[in-house]
């Protein structure tokens, strides 16, 4: 239990600190190096309170993929850094005022203020009586059934959103050479060479 | 709480420490001994492709090749390019070994033979090989060099675009199997090799190895360090061990993937006939035995096939395997909720 709580503080405090530098750091590419050792301490905080598939999928989605492509594009960007630095105290306060949105409605979610205290320990004693199941199956189970067409519609959404990036950057040119694998593919030996008889001293 | 008591929690935690420790050395040390003699393997195969003799120099037989070039490795001068990024130059090594070790972390290697016999484990494993993909990008950001950056670049979209199908045929055997568990799912491969998934599988199978020569970097896919555009693609700039840091997580990446492929088509540490004979033999062997048939592929792959070029692969990946994939998981989950075979927890 000691070391739990032990590993609880440790990964909790890489987490926030690798949260600030992200924001702190000079180089973007810092940032979101940091970012990710902030998913990945978030992830193991999943762990901890025995949550593995999420910090599984987290580890997959967001370190795996989303993350990478983030790197990819910051390191291929030539960011100035002055540039960046210049907005700071314009959107500081918007930024702060949504910081202090997220942070009331965590506080309300988890019940600390006000009366939303019922639904996350219910969760639990709910949790804890029908499930000698490990937490993938408990996930399936609710996730396609009772939350069905919730789940189905978050799955539309992401397709129309991925669509809609596709649709915004696709353009057709005219004069683009392309390689077409299936005419490559279906040339002959005929088509491709002949074969010719080269007199002495004529060339072709 | 009596003092003995306290004693025998400490003396038991001590215990399980040490007990953790030796498990873990009993796994890597092995392993990295099968990394040092792969690298041999490897280069013997090629050469009696090529009709050569391959290295017979150091040692009886070449055997001690490794060992050579390893203390080659270690002995040179570490070169960090004065331009490059001090810090990340050196993790990046570091990342792209440890990913490559942790793993071994879930591989069960018998009946029981597993250091975290946990309830995710191909996630766990899909997990970490997805994070192997750092190493190599951040060495080629980290190198300040165009060569190693485009490797690095390549390489990322590279992986990135092989693990979606990858993603799609571990679903396809979980489908199968009914657990995230890799001993559950050996043990759902029991009863000689007809049971194996390779034969119902197929083309999972062939998907699988080929993303995974595409995820190993392996030729035909070895277009990150295709040394005739990009001189050793990402990692130009290395020299000494943290280029030994990035071939050995190289190697250990592809016994990885080679394990991954036995534990999920090949049965495992099953025998393939279970008959007198052959269930004598321990698992262990045969898990061993099937890896390196899966490496000898590896090598007889590379020994054979041009490279492919940058817009093949892309196509292979997004417009074939991807679709391919899909559509077989949509069956295979077909087949097993009219057939009545979907397995029980």
């Amino acid at each position: 239990m000691l070391l739990q709580a032990l590993a609880f503080y440790v990964f909790a405090a890489i987490t926030v600190a690798a949260g600030a530098m992200v924001v702190v750091s000079r180089n973007p590419v810092y940032s979101v190096l940091f970012l990710i050792l902030a998913f990945f301490n978030a992830a193991a905080l999943f762990v901890l309170i025995g949550a593995e598939f999420i910090a599984m999928i987290l580890v997959i989605v967001y370190v795996g993929a989303v993350a990478v492509l983030f790197l990819f594009v910051v390191m291929m960007l030539d960011i100035n850094l002055t540039e960046l630095r210049e907005g700071f105290l314009k959107y500081f306060p918007v930024g702060a005022l949504i910081g202090v949105v997220l942070f009331a409605e965590m506080l309300l979610g988890l019940g600390i203020v006000g009366a939303g205290s019922a639904t996350i320990t219910g969760l639990n004693a709910h949790g804890a009586q029908v499930l000698p199941i490990d937490n993938t199956r408990a996930i399936g189970r609710v996730l396609y059934t009772q939350y069905f067409y919730l789940f189905q519609v978050a799955g539309i959404v992401l397709l129309v959103a991925m669509i809609g990036a596709i649709v915004l950057t696709l353009r057709t040119r005219p004069g683009v050479r392309r390689q077409k694998v299936g005419d490559q593919i279906n040339r002959t030996k005929e088509q491709a060479m002949t074969v010719v008889k080269v007199p002495t001293r004529g060339g072709v | 709480m009596s003092a003995d008591l306290v004693q025998f929690f400490t003396v038991n935690w001590l215990g399980q420490a040490i007990l953790m420790v030796a498990q873990c050395l009993a796994v890597t040390v092995p392993l990295l001994v099968a990394v040092a003699y792969m690298t041999y393997v490897d280069r013997k195969i090629w050469a009696a492709i090529q009709l050569r003799r391959g290295p017979n120099v150091v040692g009886p037989f070449g055997l001690l090749q490794p060992f050579a070039d390893g203390l080659k490795l270690v002995l040179k001068e570490t070169i960090v390019p004065s331009s490059a990024n001090g810090v990340l130059f050196i993790i990046a090594p570091m990342i792209a070994f440890m990913t490559a070790l942790v793993a071994w972390a879930v591989v069960p290697f018998d009946n029981g033979w597993v250091i975290a016999d946990i309830n995710v484990g191909i996630l766990y494993l899909f997990a970490i090989s997805s994070l192997g993909v750092y190493g190599i990008i951040i060495a080629g950001w980290a190198s300040n060099s165009k060569y190693a950056f485009l490797g690095a670049l390549r390489s990322a979209a590279q992986m990135v675009s092989y693990e979606v199908s990858i993603g799609f045929v571990l679903i396809t055997v979980l489908l199968c199997v009914g657990s995230l568990n890799l001993s559950d799912v050996v043990l759902a491969q029991s009863g000689g090799f007809w049971h194996w998934f390779f034969l119902p599988l197929l083309p999972m199978f062939v998907i699988f190895f080929v993303s995974a020569l595409a995820e190993t970097n392996r030729t035909p896919f070895d277009l990150p360090m295709s040394e005739a555009e990009l001189v050793a693609g990402f990692h130009t700039e290395y020299s000494a061990m943290t280029f030994g840091l990035f071939f050995l997580g190289e190697y250990a990446n592809m016994i990885l993937l080679s394990a991954l492929g036995a534990i999920l088509f090949l049965g495992g540490w099953m025998s393939p006939i279970p008959y007198a004979p052959f269930t004598y033999v321990p698992g262990v062997v045969w898990f061993a035995l099937k890896i390196a048939f899966l490496l000898f592929v590896f090598s007889w792959t590379k020994g054979t096939l041009p490279r492919y070029r940058y817009d093949q692969l892309m196509r292979l990946g997004w417009k074939v395997f991807l679709p391919v994939s899909l559509g077989w998981v949509v069956l295979t989950a077909a087949v097993l909720q009219f057939g009545g075979w979907v397995p029980k927890p």
